[in-house]
């Protein structure tokens, strides 16, 4: 049984990118989408654009994941192939894993674009790479599987957009991206702590601008959190719905 | 000799959707058995509960209650094991719209397990037998409405499964691609695979089941052979009354029942009240639909009401 879902999750993750992920406009609005907002920096204000690295780095991985696993199921759940899905040999936490990886997949993808860019013109000196890789690795898992949440919860594509935004700006704003999280009202940092957005920025500004270590292994540990209970949720409304 | 382990038994299958009180009650204790190789109709108008039965023998719906078995099989413990070995063709053509006829074969068998080295092999098999390969390359959302029926149930067959559940294979196709279809199905029986087939069309259920179930308000009301349910109505007599239809045309009506000359004197006394000219009245041997009419109570304008608006 383990080899069925082992496999089912590899193709449904392959068949998820060829058909929906790696198509021209989803990768050039994926690596623009960040370069934009630099732009936006650059215009007002082109010092200390390498503290933002981290922060646009978290925020391409979160809308490279969500983006289009926010949609992907309850797409396919539209026209009817979700249950093609639903009728193979593989259990239902195996079938939400394929679609997480290949969300994953293609936010790492193109987060790396993001990366070699800004090492190229940041410099690479003082990156602690262990840590990088992990928390984006993390990071991804979180995001995607908050995008699978997203889609197995509601029934229409546009419904999908909108909860997955509900999510993703008030992330944008409070997670530490534009603005450390200290600096913000108390009331805001206690929001801004409930948000998977906010560990992933601390830890990959760790990563590469230094930081506490243990506070890092904390965040990846908080990251994995988000990640098992979305993904948890996630299966269990499908679940549900099949019964 | 051992009895072959029937394809499917069903012992109290029961599917309620919404609370026990004010909810749906889609099928009601049902009970049936299917052979192995064997063609079985499952038929009943729109709405009657043949959808949920294959939902919930698929794996799609949870049974409020009752037991199922597929190929020897526990539904309610071993549905893995039971996935594996059957192919299911729903409604709605439903394969990805995005990926070619050839990697939407290839996808079903990555998902079923067949070996590598067979997938593509298999595949322009399928492809040539549902007379789809000029379309290898085409996506899934560029082809036909004949030929996305075709290749969805190519791909429900692409790791060949011993049991196929077909849910209305024609509904919505011309009268070319629902003949090709038909061809298939009876092309299925020769190759020993039991098919579970719904419909809500009779004559193709007669001319393609060998054993069929109506299926009436979520109860089944009877299960025979197609001659078997025709017998049935055999006490009865048929009676075909041809009229001119008053616009240069002809017109038959069709009735049923016990008395003959009591059938032909009302046909001709409707013809006569309706100023029609009665050209030929003959008696016919009951049709399914005779027998369907008689043992359900039902008109088959019922089983006739379209779901996908079919072109005859």
């Amino acid at each position: 049984m383990l080899s069925d879902d082992l496999r089912g999750i590899w193709y449904i993750m392959l068949k998820d990118l060829r058909a929906y992920y790696f198509k021209p406009p989803n990768i050039s609005w994926g690596i623009l989408f960040p370069f934009a907002f630099v732009l936006a920096f650059v215009i007002r204000d082109a010092e200390n654009l390498d503290s933002l690295v981290p922060g646009l780095l978290a925020l391409t991985l979160l809308f490279g994941t969500s983006s289009m696993e926010a949609i992907v199921i309850t797409f396919e759940r539209r026209i009817g192939a979700l249950e093609r899905l639903l009728l193979a040999p593989l259990r239902l936490p195996a079938l939400l894993a394929g679609k997480l990886l290949g969300g994953m997949v293609f936010g790492l993808v193109t987060t790396l674009v993001v990366l070699i860019v800004a090492l190229v013109v940041f410099g690479a000196s003082g990156v602690n790479w262990l840590l990088l890789i992990l928390g984006m690795i993390l990071s991804a898992t979180a995001f995607s599987a908050m995008g699978v949440l997203v889609s197995v919860s509601v029934k229409e594509v546009f419904e999908a957009q909108t909860l997955a935004n509900a999510f993703r700006f008030p992330m944008m704003f409070l997670g530490g991206v534009f603005v450390p999280v200290t600096l913000l009202p108390l009331g805001l940092q206690v929001v801004a702590r409930v948000l998977p957005l906010t560990y992933a920025v601390e830890v990959l500004h760790a990563a590469m601008a230094g930081g506490e270590l243990p506070l890092a292994i904390l965040d990846l540990a908080v990251l994995s959190a988000f990640a098992v209970v979305f993904f948890g949720f996630a299966s269990w409304v499908l679940a549900r719905q099949v019964a | 000799m051992a009895e072959p382990v029937p394809a499917i038994e069903v012992t109290g299958l029961t599917k309620r959707y919404g609370s026990p009180q004010t909810g749906l009650l889609a099928v009601d204790n049902i009970d049936f058995g299917v052979r192995r190789g064997e063609v079985f109709g499952f038929l009943g108008p729109n709405g009657a509960g043949k959808t949920t039965t294959i939902r919930m023998l698929t794996g799609l719906a949870r049974p409020t209650s009752g037991q199922a078995r597929v190929l020897g099989l526990d539904l309610a413990h071993d549905l893995p094991q039971i996935k594996k070995r059957i192919g299911v063709v729903p409604e709605a053509s439903n394969l990805y719209g995005e990926l070619t006829a050839f990697n939407n074969l290839i996808f079903s068998m990555q998902l079923y397990g067949v070996p590598r080295d067979e997938r593509a092999r298999r595949a322009d098999e399928l492809l040539e037998r549902f007379r789809l390969v000029d379309k290898r390359d085409v996506p899934f959302a560029r082809l036909s409405r004949g030929m996305k029926r075709a290749l969805t149930i190519a791909a429900a067959l692409a790791h060949r499964p011993e049991v196929v559940f077909l849910d209305e294979p024609t509904t919505g196709l011309d009268v070319v691609s629902a003949r090709g279809l038909r061809q298939t199905v009876a092309g299925l029986r020769k190759q020993g695979v039991t098919v579970f087939l719904t419909t809500h069309y009779l004559e193709e259920a007669e001319r393609l089941c060998d054993r069929i179930a109506l299926i009436v308000r979520a109860q089944i009301v009877t299960l025979d052979t197609v001659d078997g349910l025709k017998a049935r109505a055999q006490g009865a007599v048929a009676v075909e009354v041809t009229s001119d239809d008053g616009a240069g045309g002809t017109e038959t009506r069709r009735l049923v029942g016990k008395d003959v000359a009591a059938g032909v004197r009302a046909a001709l006394a409707e013809a006569e009240w309706e100023g029609r000219r009665v050209l030929a009245v003959n008696t016919v041997q009951p049709t399914l639909e005779d027998a369907f009419v008689q043992l359900t109570g039902l008109s088959a304008d019922v089983m006739r009401a379209e779901k996908g608006g079919r072109n005859k």
